[in-house]
């Protein structure tokens, strides 16, 4: 049906539940039919069902979201905008948004990467910032079928693709591998950029007789009913919807990119939103509702890619790379000279209006009048039924118990060689982290730190998410994820500002999965709230399932702190022979979906690692001082594989140093618990004294040596104890080693 | 109007580490008589009515932008479009 | 000294170009848009790396097609410094201002990490503060830095002392090593590695700067003495 003519007709929509088709239920029919005050055409079921979808309306996860703690003092913009924002000082502000591109990258991985990409960096320059970092939370299975190597050679390869081309670089992120994400990986993309408070913008289109222009690349028949897609399980019949994914042109982004960027600094520009998710149908329903007028558009006006559109392939495409702005009225030339320079289409299509509808013409004639508010603001929200599954009192039952372990020193070099703790370097070295120059710390540390050019200070950037605990304790393993994101950037040296999230779920229909969302969601807000770092902004994905098993819950915490001066900056890497190396905390019999769990047992159960957030941010701001008042040489948090494992990371960089310990209690607990609120720090012998004042709970538990071996002693003698280089070509090898190997 | 369709390839002494990989993928599932891969470009450009040779043209391009002649080759058919 | 930094569509290490001769080497720098005509005014021109045109059809090709560029190869011709790093070097080859080309990397893959490269020539005005066989950590960013020329090329290059870097540990392919070349008149240097991301400490280190003191070292002798 490429034409109008050939388009059902309302009664057929209504007789034959077309809209069935587009996801819609009953009721919702009913809701837009009441909402519209008769039946809507075919152009007008399809704005419905694709602003209605989960994917642009969070019907069913609206509840969830309303707990989020998202204010502060900090905070400029919360939810609701392309990106949020966070004021760092000096009139200058940091804006950031995580996004899940997962069901388009289980289809095409390539592309569905590299449009993900493309997107996140859309909503962080729509606000007006200049993107300066990326950011990947990455699950895959565990790289030993062909499917899943490919499925994780190709993101990495979409996501180096599209950012290495448009120029902003990708310096960190993490990877996950569990079997649960074989058939349905996850593609969380994270954009920080920065912006002066005067050039910050919003999506509005505000001011009636104001131009609505169109801007970027043409629209053609791709990506249609995207948002609804992203709304259902995969399946092989899912596969078959193919024509769902974008592909993206990251040449037309950087363009689009700088172009914006100086339209943002004309006073011409009254509102610009992207075209993401549900592309023309949503950015102008959204402007015109969140200004409280309406739009019209003529779309015979619009750039098209392809000959025949109708409305509806124009109003549901999810062509990349697009952009809706209102300008002032007769100052439409002043921006199109800007678009002009860069060879990009800027296109006057229509106009804001004071009736609230959006209206659109094509051919001469009114094909959808629909009030802008039904579509952005009056879907449906839904209470999911929730229900506790019965693995959870299972586990919550079981007493914590050691993992059998006989060889220490083989255990650890086999959880370094876990895909889940080794080297990504085979990843990150083809990602362009240096790109703008302003990378201090690259990959491969606790957190990525970027400088903000012309100041001393910088911005430390992290994603995490534990999904194991999430699974056996969804709201302890709620707090995890937060607490574990704020260690990264604290043991970096800065304080955390806010965060961004991703709730990758499977199907919230299922009462089960609806009690981990709550559940995590209730983890998640507690954190936020003892650790000071407001939810800014997110998206949920859900329906994350294939065959109908879920992946375990995963919402993905991206966090961005300040570094007040980067005399500051603290990386993971021991530095000087001699130094005292200390642990944080105590440790205690937690192996709950911890990764020594994982290879003995072959499975996760019992109780995830319990988190006490007043003990998590006191350690956290002893740290933080203690970094600030410069006494601390290198810091790492404790996190998969425990203690041992932190202390092989803490030597592989560090240019022919070794460490020698000595641990107390049990040795397996000692060496590979995931006790929580952990850190490794190294100090200089002469701020020993200086540092435990601050730092009351760290334990010395050795020395940084100058012979590259790593040495580990329990309470009988030698545990571990090997050449740093034995370890780390163990690390270091792991993954290339599995992407050769013959599935 | 012409349809012109130019083949580009990478000149016989230039190592294609892409065909390369193709050849032992190729191997990998069972081709083991393949000899040789050799990945290219191919292109399609629609020339409308001109008083200009298209021949002439067509060759203009390819060693103007089309092409790499320091690596590369290029052959090319017209046909009526 | 005044520098030009060549800005095509795509170029995205222009502002590390810019911010390296302005705030590190302290010089005056201005972008130049690749529709303009003229390099009037300016005494030395660096191409930046990026993706020009998206790296469609071929690296830089699509560049080389741009206005600025007979401005730049005017530039060259009147023996004045020009400095290709990265796609601007794969510019430069497109343009014929220096031979060869640049092909895939040979893993296929693009890479990006801080590479060790030994200085072949010091006797050129990019590498003057340079010592003869120094080694230098320069970071790399590329997919397609694999250097190839035909034979006689070599020959005339090796001849010529025209391989001013080379690579310690060849990550890419390249032929004998190479990671930098120079004309035959010495006053076009074409490099994938990024001089201008290793010209502060605090962000990759700082071996890359004397590339850009020297530059402007024999700009000064010359001014001087004329």
């Amino acid at each position: 049906m490429s034409t109008t003519n050939f388009e059902p007709t309302a009664e057929q929509i209504k007789e034959q539940r077309l809209y069935a088709d587009m996801g819609m239920t009953d009721a919702e029919y009913e809701l837009a039919v009441e909402k519209l005050g008769r039946m809507p055409n075919w152009t007008e079921i399809g704005l419905f069902s694709v602003m209605w979808s989960e994917h642009c309306s969070y019907k069913k996860s609206k509840p969830v979201l309303r707990k989020f703690p998202t204010k502060g003092p900090q905070v400029l913009q919360g939810p609701g905008e392309g990106a949020g924002i966070v004021d760092i000082g000096d009139e200058q502000a940091v804006v950031f948004k995580m996004e899940s591109h997962n069901h388009p990258s289980a289809i095409e991985p390539y592309q569905g990467a590299a449009t993900g990409v493309g997107g996140i960096i859309r909503d962080v320059f729509s606000m007006g910032a200049r993107p300066i970092a990326m950011l990947n939370s990455l699950r895959f299975g565990e790289l030993k079928s062909a499917r899943g190597k490919y499925l994780f050679e190709e993101v990495v390869a979409g996501i180096a693709g599209y950012g290495n081309c448009i120029g902003i670089p990708t310096v960190g992120g993490e990877i996950q591998f569990d079997p649960c994400y074989e058939g349905n990986p996850l593609v969380n993309a994270m954009c920080v950029g920065l912006i002066d408070h005067k050039d910050i913008q919003k999506g509005v289109a505000a001011g009636v007789g104001n131009t609505v222009m169109y801007v970027g690349a043409k629209t053609g028949r791709d990506g249609i009913h995207g948002a609804t897609f992203s709304s259902e399980e995969l399946s092989e019949e899912a596969d078959e919807k193919r024509s769902a994914v974008q592909v993206g042109d990251p040449f037309m982004e950087k363009l689009l990119l700088e172009a914006c960027l100086e339209v943002v600094k004309s006073d011409a520009l009254v509102g610009i939103q992207d075209m993401g998710a549900a592309g023309l149908t949503s950015s102008s329903a959204e402007m015109a509702s969140k200004a409280g007028t309406g739009v019209e558009m003529n779309l015979d006006l619009v750039p098209q890619r392809e000959t025949g559109m109708s409305a509806y392939e124009m109003m549901l495409s999810e062509s990349q790379e697009r952009m809706l702005i209102v300008v002032k009225t007769g100052r439409e030339d002043e921006i199109k000279a800007i678009f002009e320079k860069y060879d990009l289409d800027a296109v006057a299509v229509g106009r804001v209006t004071d009736d609230k509808m959006l209206r659109l013409l094509h051919k001469g004639e009114v094909v959808a009048e629909v009030p802008a508010d039904a579509l952005a603001e009056d879907a449906p929200v839904y209470n999911m039924p929730e229900a506790e599954p019965a693995y959870f009192a299972q586990y919550q039952a079981m007493e914590n118990a050691e993992p059998a372990v006989t060889d220490y020193k083989e255990t650890l070099s086999a959880l370094l060689q876990a895909p889940t703790v080794a080297s990504k370097e085979w990843v990150y070295d083809q990602y362009d982290y240096q790109v703008r120059t302003n990378t201090v710390v690259a990959p491969g540390s606790d957190a990525a730190v970027i400088r903000v050019r012309g100041t001393n200070k910088g911005l430390a950037m992290t994603t995490d998410c534990n999904s194991r605990y999430i699974y056996l304790d969804p709201t302890t393993g709620g707090k995890i994820a937060v607490a574990e994101a704020a260690r990264n950037i604290v043991a970096t040296g800065a304080k955390p500002l806010a965060i961004t999230d991703c709730l990758n779920f499977g199907n919230p229909e299922k009462p089960e999965i609806f009690w981990q969302i709550q559940k995590s969601a209730d983890g998640i807000s507690e954190a936020c709230l003892a650790l000071d770092a407001p939810v800014i902004g997110g998206n949920v994905s859900m329906y994350n399932e294939r065959s109908g098993e879920a992946v375990y819950p995963t919402p993905t915490i991206g966090m961005v702190g300040l570094v007040e001066d980067l005399a500051h900056v603290t990386t993971q890497d021991a530095k000087n022979a001699g130094d005292i190396v200390y642990v944080i905390g105590e440790t205690k019999t937690e192996f709950g979906g911890s990764e020594l769990q994982k290879l003995v047992e072959g499975r996760i159960f019992g109780q995830a690692p319990t988190i006490d957030l007043a003990v998590e941010a006191k350690r956290q701001d002893e740290l933080l001082a203690a970094i600030r008042a410069g006494l601390v040489a290198s810091a790492h948090d404790v996190s998969e594989g425990g203690v041992a494992v932190a202390l092989a990371e803490k030597t592989f960089d560090a240019n022919g140093l070794g460490m020698n310990v000595t641990l107390t209690g049990s040795a397996t607990t000692a060496l590979f618990a995931e006790t929580q609120s952990r850190f490794i720090v190294t100090v200089s012998p002469a701020n020993k004294d200086a540092f435990e004042k601050i730092v009351t709970d760290a334990n010395e538990i050795g020395v940084v040596t100058d012979d590259a071996t790593l040495t580990i002693n329990g309470e009988t003698g030698v545990l571990v104890e090997g050449s740093v280089e034995e370890f780390r070509s163990a690390w270091k090898g792991a993954i290339p080693c599995l992407l050769k190997s013959e599935a | 109007m012409k349809k012109v369709k130019i083949y580009v390839t990478l000149k016989e002494s230039i190592l294609d580490p892409q065909g390369s990989a193709v050849k032992g993928s190729l191997e990998k599932i069972g081709y083991g008589e393949v000899a040789d891969v050799r990945i290219g470009k191919y292109l399609e450009v629609t020339i409308a009515d001109t008083d200009r040779d298209v021949d002439t043209i067509v060759k203009e391009m390819c060693e103007k932008v089309l092409t790499n002649t320091v690596i590369e080759n290029y052959r090319y058919e017209i046909e009526e479009a | 000294m005044k520098f030009a930094v060549l800005v095509f569509p795509g170029s995205n290490c222009d502002v590390d170009m810019y911010h390296a001769i302005k705030d590190e080497l302290g010089e005056e720098v201005e972008y130049v848009w690749h529709s303009e005509t003229s390099l009037d005014g300016f005494d030395g021109v660096l191409v930046p790396g990026g993706f020009s045109y998206g790296d469609y059809l071929r690296c830089g090709a699509m560049a080389n097609q741009s206005n600025i560029m007979t401005a730049l190869k005017e530039f060259a011709a009147a023996g004045k410094p020009v400095l290709g790093v990265c796609n601007g070097f794969q510019i430069l080859t497109e343009a014929g201002l220096l031979p060869g080309a640049l092909l895939r990397n040979k893993n296929l893959k693009f890479m990006c990490r801080t590479v060790t490269l030994n200085v072949e020539n010091n006797n050129t005005l990019f590498t003057n503060q340079y010592a003869a066989g120094e080694q230098i950590e320069i970071p790399i960013a590329h997919g397609e830095g694999n250097y190839y020329c035909d034979e006689e090329t070599l020959a005339s290059l090796q001849a010529n002392n025209q391989i001013v870097f080379t690579y310690d540990n060849n990550p890419n392919g390249s032929l004998q090593n190479i990671a930098g070349i120079i004309n035959e008149q010495g006053n076009v240097l074409g490099m994938m590695p990024h001089p201008e991301r290793a010209a502060n400490e605090i962000v990759g280190g700082a071996d890359g700067l004397k590339l850009f003191t020297s530059i402007v070292k024999q700009w000064r002798e010359q001014h001087v003495n004329n």
